[in-house]
């Protein structure tokens, strides 16, 4: 234990957000004390070294996303941009329809947009996963109606890293003349992401999750062919080409701007890097019995696995090593409902092995020795839970645990 | 969410894991819960059968720390015990012991479930119920 203790806690919650990069972090230091001024504020040249990084910065986040500066919108994260393509389309195309198609798995902040919709008198269809995450093409291309304005499909999942078939998706939108958005939140500055390439007309995106600062992201607006407009969500002094009021976060924009210019430069080593480190992580924990990874194999982000332990409950387990290692679980058993994971249940997933499930996900920072650290540690962790489950000595008696009657509460 | 204390010491230092031998006449089992809601708990008890006090208790709980925790607690108070005392054993103490929050009353109340349905097997085996 002792070594142990010596250790610094690992941190393999990168989905949840990132540390800054420290190249980010100086980057944005003068423009919190001498480069202070309102990037709005025209008449003097406090503005204009305002005006001027917050120009840099929205070249920086273009290039990554191959895209005309123009075409991105600067908000204060994912999920504002998230709010307003949504609701901002919804708006915006009344007079085309009121029916949007999104997808079960989708983050919260499109899922809830989508709910608040719903309540403004719009139709929302919610399509279902295949047992890998993925959705099915041909169930997307029926759901769309006359009066459906957009198709909203998240490029990477947040809890398993599944990536969906955004080409073909694109491709079915265009065919019908719907909005294609995506909430890119996991995939941007991790992979390849040009929402031009795939006829993504709107994209969200944030800055944490790829070693920016928090409080800053951005909304792809596709400028031409076809023109897209989101109609503000907030009033005021019509910044961002009306489309998102409010004074500029010069700081985290120029921080926004610096992660995007590095992870450009850096995503194809670093990805190739986290993919091989994840699968030591993966192979490494798949030497315990009944355990199983979830989400599609083949199309997936480089850095995430979500492995469930069966017999094991998430939450239980990640105490047995939250004082070493930043993991987060898909069981929520936090609530009254005990609710496990809706991303994992809705692939499928039996209720039990959502409750068992754990996410891990590497990032730039990671290290090869903290990935064998971690094996070690939750190996340890799960071979302890199962000691103290009665349904791992069930199933070890060979008892059929779904004949088994539980009294459910 | 920050544990307390007691839960983290239980949680790390479980007492009375284990499993007694369900097929002898004096040992109880309680077993409440489902795997689809996230904790099952089994609690076995060992009676004296002259003197109707609970010489042996353990638990195995598949669940959160604050699940595990109540379970390990109520072995620890059960043994001793005459069985009629055990009954009047109520979550809410479970609860003010363990320094739970709201949102884990539900474990403190697997437990006192658990505690009840091995007094009442042990019952069963023995003609008392």
């Amino acid at each position: 234990m002792d070594t142990m203790e010596k250790k610094k806690l690992i941190y393999l919650d990168n989905n949840a957000t990132t540390p800054c990069d420290p190249r980010v972090v100086e980057a944005m230091l003068p423009y919190f004390t001498e480069k202070f001024g309102n990037a709005a504020s025209r008449s003097h040249e406090f503005g204009w070294v305002a005006e001027e990084a917050v120009d840099y910065a929205r070249e920086q986040v273009a290039a990554l996303i191959e895209t005309d500066a123009r075409e991105v919108i600067f908000t204060s994260g994912a999920t504002e941009s998230d709010n307003l393509a949504l609701k901002g389309a919804f708006e915006m195309y009344a007079r085309k329809g009121k029916h949007i198609i999104t997808v079960k798995t989708e983050h919260k902040a499109v899922l809830d947009s989508c709910r608040r919709i719903e309540k403004m008198g719009g139709e929302v269809t919610y399509l279902d996963v295949d047992h890998q995450g993925m959705i099915d093409l041909e169930a997307l291309e029926a759901a769309i109606r006359p009066d459906t304005i957009m198709v909203a499909v998240m490029w990477a999942n947040n809890e398993t890293g599944v990536i969906q078939p955004m080409k073909e998706i694109g491709e079915i939108c265009a065919r019908h003349g719907v909005l294609f958005f995506s909430d890119a939140t996991q995939a941007v500055g991790k992979i390849p992401v040009k929402p031009k390439e795939v006829g993504v007309h709107l994209m969200a995106m944030s800055a944490h999750k790829m070693y920016g600062p928090k409080g800053v992201g951005a909304l792809f607006v596709n400028r031409k062919a076809p023109r897209v407009k989101v109609t503000a969500q907030m009033d005021g002094g019509g910044h961002e080409r009306g489309m998102r009021s409010g004074t500029l976060n010069v700081p985290g924009i120029v921080g926004f701007g610096q992660a995007a210019e590095i992870a450009r430069k850096e995503m194809a080593e670093e990805a190739q890097r986290l993919s091989r480190l994840r699968d030591r992580l993966e192979q490494g924990l798949l030497k315990l019995e009944e355990t199983y990874v979830n989400g599609n194999p083949d199309s997936r982000m480089p850095h995430v696995t979500n492995i469930s332990f069966k017999h094991v409950e998430g939450e239980g387990l990640m105490m047995t090593f939250n004082k070493e290692i930043a993991v987060s679980s898909g069981s929520a058993c936090t609530s009254a409902s005990l609710e496990p994971s809706y991303v994992l249940i809705a692939m499928g997933l039996g209720d039990d092995l959502a409750h068992s499930s754990i996410r891990f996900s590497l990032g730039r920072f990671t290290t090869e020795e903290e990935v064998d650290y971690a094996i070690e540690a939750v190996s340890k962790g799960v071979n302890h839970m199962r000691e103290l489950s009665p349904i791992w000595e069930m199933y070890k008696e060979g008892i059929n645990l779904e004949e088994v009657e539980w009294s459910e509460h | 969410m920050a544990y307390s204390e007691k839960v983290l010491d239980h949680f790390n230092n479980p007492r009375n894991v284990g499993t007694l031998d369900k097929s002898k006449k004096n040992v109880g089992t309680g077993l409440v819960g489902a795997p689809e809601c996230g904790d099952v708990m089994r609690l076995q008890i060992e009676v004296d059968e002259e003197t109707g006090i609970i010489k042996d208790a353990k638990f195995k709980t598949f669940g959160c720390g604050s699940a595990i925790a109540s379970s390990s607690l109520a072995t620890e108070w059960l043994k001793g015990k005459p069985i009629e005392e055990a009954l009047e054993i109520d979550n809410m103490a479970i609860v003010e012991e363990l320094e739970l929050p709201p949102v884990k009353i539900h474990c403190s109340v697997l437990a006192e479930d658990a505690i009840k349905a091995a007094i009442e097997d042990y019952k069963k085996k023995n003609g008392q119920a």
